[in-house]
C-alpha cells in the first residue's frame, strides 16, 4: 500500500514553512478573475476521481436492495469492527511510539540526537507490504530463523502481525508532526511549572501533553487513515479488514455487487475522517510561530541514557535494520540453494515507466490547480484544493474498483490501457505535486507577473516565460515525490494494469503471496535501490534550504 | 520551460502509442486462470512455433471470469483458459462464449466438455486428499468426504476455503447432495477446528513439514512437492466412493465472442490440445492429459479408474456464488 497519506500538503503546514498567510496574494495583486480555460484545466484534473466513484455510488443506489442486505450482513458489522479494531490498536500504538521518540530526540541531551531523528524517520519510505514480508518470512516453519537455526517460530500473521507492520510504517507521521510541534513550544509554561516544583512527569502531563494534543490529533488522523487505507500489509498478514474483503469479493466472486457495496461503504467512512482531519488540520497550526527561545534540553543521567537509546534502537531495528537484514538474507539464501534469484526486469521497467509517467502527468497537472489556489483565491478554488486533498487520501482500491467499472463501460479503447493508469495515478497523487509547487508558488512576488501582464503579454505567455520557470523546482520536487509514491502503489495497479504490465509493487505482492521469498525479497530491495534516489535529491534539497 | 513542454508532449503521445496498439491478426489476448509458472513455457512454445504473439493477463479464474462478465462483448480477450468448469460455465451462462468447432470438442471425451460446446476442457485434476503417510495409512482414511466431519478428525484436516477448486468441489456437493446436507457437512468441518490455509500448495507444505495430518487439494500438489523431495512423507489417497470429494474437474478454455481473432483463437486451443501440450501437462504440471492415446504421469491412477459422481460440469457455475455464500455462513471464511 503506497501512502494515500505522505507528509506533503499537511506537513507543510504543520511545518510552518513561510506559507504566507492566505490574504497575501489577493491583497497586493488587483483582482482578475482567472480566464475560463484556467478553470477547464483545474476541472479536468478532478474528473478521473469524481466520474468513476459517482458512477460507483449510482451503480450500489441502483442495487439498493441487495445493497441494504449486503450493508446490514452479520459479516460486515463484524468486518466494521475488525478494521476499527486495527486502526485504534495502530494509532494508539504510533501514538506512543512517534510522541516517545519526538521527545527523546527534541528534549534531551541524547548525543546523536539529530542522526537519530533521521533513523527514526526512515521506515516512512519503506512499503508497509515490505515490513510484513519481512516479518512474515522470517517467522514460520517455512521462515527464515526456522532455515537458518532450525529453531521455530510462530508465525507472525493476522491481527499481531497487521499491527505490528503498520505500526511500524507509520508511527513517523506522528513523530515528524509532533517533532515539530515540540520544537515551536514556548518552554516559558513549562518552566514556570518546573519552578512551581511538578515533578517532571507531571509536567509533560499537564503542560507538555495539552500543548501538543492538536499535532498528536493531526498525526493520529493521518495514521487511521492510513491504516484504514492499506491493502498491502493486511492482505499479506491475512487479516480481514475492508481492504483485503473487498478485493476478495472482487477476485474471487462472480457478482461484483458486494465489492462495489463495500467500497462505497469504505469511501463514506474515509471521508469522515478526511473531514475531521481537515478540521484539526486547521487548528494544529496555531502554535506555529517562533518561541523566543528553544527550550533547555532535559539532562540525562546514565539510566535514562541507556533507556532512551534502547528505546529508539528497538523502533530503529525493528523498523529498519530488521526488515532490511530479512530481504538481504532471503536473497542470499535463494541465490546459495538456487542458480540465483533473477531481478525482474519487466517489473522494474513497468515500474520506472509507470512511475515517470505519472510524475510528468501530475507536473502538468500542478499548473492550473496552483495558479488558481494561490492567485485566483476563492470559495471555489478552496474546494479545488480540497477535492485534491480528498483523491489524493482515498482507499486506492476503491478508487480502482470504480474506475474499472466505469472504464469498461465508458472509455472504450483505453479500458486496461496505460493511460488510463497513468490518470489514475497522477489524479491520487496530485496533491503531492500541488503541495509542493504550492510552497514554490507562494514566494513567487505576484508583482512580477504584473509586471509581464502589465507589458501586454497574456496569463498564458506570463504563465510559461515567468510563472512556471520560477516555480519549477517546487514542481520538480512533487514530481519526484509522486514518482515515489507510485513505484510502491499496489492496489490499483493490481487492478488497472494493461495485459503483461508488471511492477514491482505486483511483483513483491503475488510473489510473497506464492511463498516465494526470496523472488519477492529480491524485488523489494530493486524497490528501495530505485526509490533512493529521489529520496536522496529531495532530502539534498531540503538541505539546501531552496523549498 | 521548453523542456517541460516537449516532455509533457511526449508523454502525450508515448502513453497513446503505449495503449493504442488494437489486437492484430497476429495476436491473441489470452485471460489466464492458470498460474504464469505453469503455463508461460507452453506458451512461449506456442510463439515460436506459429510466429503468433500471445499476450496473456494472469489473474484467479473466477476474478477474470467476473472480468468478462463486466466486460461483456467488448472484452480484449481472445480465449478465456480457465482452472475449473465453474468459471468457464459463468462466461458460458452469459452467452460470452462462441461455438467451438466441433475437432477441437471432439479430442477430449465427452464429460470434459460443455454440453453447449462453448467450452472444452483441456487438462484434468482429481481432488484428493493428501496424508501424512508416516502418521496414518490409506485405511486410516474414510470412504467419502462425509466421514471427514467425523470428531475423530477434529484439527487434522487442512482445507482451503478460499481457494476456486475447494469452492467448486463446494459447488459440486450442492448439487449432488443438496444445499442443506452441504451446508452441515461445511459448519461440520468449521466444528471440527480444521485449520484452514491460503491454496492447495500450502496445505500440501504443511503435511510434507508435519504441521498438518491430511488436507483436501488437487491430486498434482502432492506429486509436485515429491518432484522436489523424493523422500517427503506425503501421498494422495482418492475417494473408492464416488462424491463431490473424488469429482475430476478439467481445467478448460473457450473462444469469446467479441474476439476479432477467432481463428487464432481456435488455433491456439488447437495447440493445448496437441500431443506435445498434452505430454507437458501430463509430465511437467502432473495433471490428468485429457487428449484419448497420452498416458498420465506414472504413479497416477488412469482417469477411467477413478469413481466419479455423475454430475453435468455446465450445471455448476450457478451454483458457485452459493457454495461461497454456504463457506461463508458456516464460518469458514
Amino acid at each position: 500500500m503506497t501512502s494515500p497519506v505522505a507528509p506533503a500538503p499537511s506537513a507543510h503546514r504543520v511545518e510552518g514553512l513561510p506559507s504566507a498567510a492566505p490574504g497575501d496574494a489577493s491583497k497586493r495583486g488587483p483582482s482578475r478573475r482567472a480566464p475560463w480555460w484556467l478553470w477547464v484545466a483545474a476541472g479536468l484534473v478532478l474528473i478521473p476521481i469524481t466520474l468513476p466513484i459517482a458512477a460507483l455510488v449510482v451503480r450500489v443506489v441502483g442495487a439498493s436492495e441487495q445493497a441494504l442486505s449486503i450493508l446490514f450482513d452479520a459479516r460486515t458489522l463484524e468486518l466494521l469492527v475488525r478494521s476499527t479494531l486495527l486502526t485504534a490498536l495502530v494509532t494508539a500504538a504510533a501514538i506512543v511510539v512517534g510522541v516517545g521518540a519526538a521527545w527523546i530526540t527534541v528534549r534531551t541531551d541524547l548525543a546523536g540526537r539529530s542522526v537519530w531523528a533521521v533513523l527514526v524517520a526512515l521506515p516512512l519510505v519503506i512499503p508497509s507490504y515490505v515490513i510484513a514480508l519481512s516479518f512474515l518470512s522470517a517467522t514460520g516453519p517455512r521462515g527464515l530463523v526456522a532455515r537458518i537455526t532450525g529453531a521455530e517460530l510462530p508465525v507472525l500473521d493476522g491481527l499481531a502481525g497487521a499491527w505490528l507492520a503498520l505500526t511500524l510504517s507509520t508511527f513517523p507521521y506522528v513523530f515528524l508532526i509532533v517533532a515539530a510541534a515540540l520544537r515551536r513550544i514556548d518552554p516559558a509554561l513549562e518552566d514556570a511549572a518546573r519552578g512551581l516544583g511538578a515533578p517532571p512527569f507531571r509536567v509533560f502531563r499537564t503542560v507538555t501533553l495539552p500543548q501538543l494534543r492538536p499535532a498528536i490529533g493531526a498525526g493520529a488522523l493521518l495514521v487511521a487513515l492510513y491504516t484504514l487505507s492499506d491493502f498491502g500489509a493486511v492482505s499479506l498478514m491475512r487479516f480481514d479488514t475492508f481492504t483485503r474483503v473487498i478485493y476478495a469479493q472482487y477476485a474471487g466472486r462472480l457478482d461484483r455487487t458486494p465489492a462495489a457495496v463495500l467500497s462505497v461503504a469504505l469511501i463514506v467512512i474515509a471521508l469522515v475522517i478526511i473531514w475531521r482531519e481537515e478540521r484539526t488540520r486547521g487548528s494544529a497550526t496555531y502554535f506555529s510561530r517562533r518561541p523566543n527561545r528553544t527550550a533547555t534540553p532535559r539532562h540525562l543521567g546514565p539510566l535514562g541514557r541507556v533507556s532512551t537509546t534502547a528505546a529508539l534502537s528497538f523502533i530503529v531495528i525493528a523498523g529498519l535494520i530488521l526488515p532490511m537484514a530479512v530481504l538481504v538474507s532471503w536473497v542470499v539464501e535463494g541465490s546459495r540453494l538456487d542458480a540465483g534469484v533473477p531481478v525482474d526486469w519487466a517489473a522494474v521497467g513497468g515500474s520506472l515507466l509507470g512511475s515517470s509517467l505519472a510524475a510528468v502527468a501530475a507536473m502538468a497537472a500542478a499548473i492550473p490547480v496552483v495558479v488558481l489556489t494561490v492567485r485566483y483565491r476563492s470559495r471555489v478554488s478552496g474546494w479545488l484544493e480540497r477535492s485534491v486533498f480528498v483523491a489524493f487520501s482515498l482507499p486506492h482500491i476503491t478508487v480502482a474498483i470504480a474506475v474499472v467499472f466505469f472504464s469498461v463501460r465508458y472509455l472504450g479503447p483505453l479500458y486496461q490501457s496505460l493511460t488510463v493508469l497513468v490518470v489514475v495515478y497522477a489524479s491520487v497523487f496530485l496533491a503531492q505535486a500541488t503541495g509542493s509547487a504550492k510552497a514554490s508558488m507562494l514566494q513567487v512576488d505576484p508583482a512580477v507577473e504584473e509586471a509581464s501582464r502589465g507589458l501586454g503579454r497574456g496569463l498564458w505567455r506570463t504563465l510559461r516565460s515567468i510563472t512556471i520557470p520560477l516555480i519549477r523546482p517546487g514542481l520538480l520536487a512533487g514530481g519526484a515525490l509522486v514518482f515515489l509514491t507510485t513505484m510502491k502503489e499496489l492496489p490499483a495497479t493490481l487492478l488497472l494494469r494493461p495485459t503483461g504490465f508488471d511492477t514491482l509493487a505486483v511483483d513483491i505482492w503475488s510473489a510473497a503471496n506464492e511463498l516465494l521469498y526470496a523472488q519477492a525479497a529480491s524485488s523489494a530491495l530493486v524497490l528501495l535501490a530505485i526509490s533512493a534516489v529521489p529520496m536522496y535529491l529531495l532530502v539534498l534539497r531540503q538541505k539546501a534550504g531552496s523549498l | 520551460m521548453h523542456r517541460l513542454t516537449i516532455l509533457v508532449i511526449a508523454f502525450a503521445f508515448g502513453v497513446a502509442a503505449c495503449s493504442g496498439s488494437p489486437e492484430s491478426s497476429d495476436t491473441v489476448t489470452v485471460y489466464s486462470g492458470r498460474s504464469e509458472e505453469l503455463i508461460a513455457p507452453l506458451i512461449e512454445q506456442y510463439e515460436e512455433q506459429s510466429g503468433v504473439d500471445v499476450s496473456v493477463r494472469y489473474g484467479d479464474s473466477a476474478e477474470l471470469a467476473a472480468t468478462i462478465l463486466e466486460e461483456g462483448d467488448r472484452s480484449p480477450a481472445s480465449v478465456f483458459l480457465a482452472q475449473d468448469p465453474a468459471s468457464l460455465g459463468a462466461v458460458a451462462l452469459a452467452n460470452l462464449f462462441t461455438e467451438l468447432p466441433q475437432e477441437l470438442l471432439s479430442s477430449v471425451p465427452e464429460r470434459f466438455s460443455d454440453r453447449d460446446g462453448n467450452w472444452v476442457g483441456v487438462s484434468g485434476r482429481a481432488r484428493t486428499v493428501v496424508y501424512d503417510t508416516v502418521a496414518l495409512s490409506a485405511n486410516d482414511l474414510p470412504t467419502t468426504e462425509d466421514g471427514l466431519v467425523d470428531p475423530q478428525w477434529t484439527g487434522r484436516v487442512g482445507i482451503a476455503p478460499t481457494n476456486g477448486s475447494f469452492l467448486a468441489f463446494v459447488a459440486a456437493k450442492i448439487l449432488l447432495d443438496g444445499e442443506a446436507a452441504t451446508l452441515d457437512w461445511l459448519k461440520g468441518m468449521q466444528a471440527n477446528e480444521s485449520p484452514t490455509y491460503a491454496k492447495n500448495s500450502t496445505i500440501v507444505g504443511a503435511v510434507v513439514d508435519g504441521q498438518a495430518e491430511t488436507g483436501l487439494v488437487n491430486h498434482y500438489y502432492v506429486l509436485r512437492a515429491l518432484a522436489e523431495d523424493p523422500d517427503a512423507a506425503a501421498a494422495n489417497y482418492f475417494f473408492p466412493e464416488a462424491s463431490a470429494g473424488s469429482l475430476i474437474m478439467p481445467s478448460g478454455a473457450g473462444i469469446l465472442i467479441g474476439s476479432d481473432a477467432q481463428d487464432a483463437a481456435a488455433d491456439f486451443i488447437a495447440f493445448l490440445l496437441s500431443p506435445g501440450a498434452q505430454e507437458y501437462f501430463a509430465q511437467e504440471t502432473f495433471e490428468y492429459p485429457l487428449v484419448p492415446g497420452i498416458e498420465p504421469f506414472g504413479v497416477l491412477p488412469p482417469l477411467d479408474a477413478i469413481p466419479t459422481p455423475d454430475i453435468d460440469l455446465s450445471d455448476l457455475a450457478p451454483m458457485l456464488d452459493l457454495a461461497t455464500d454456504l463457506v461463508a455462513e458456516a464460518g469458514l471464511l
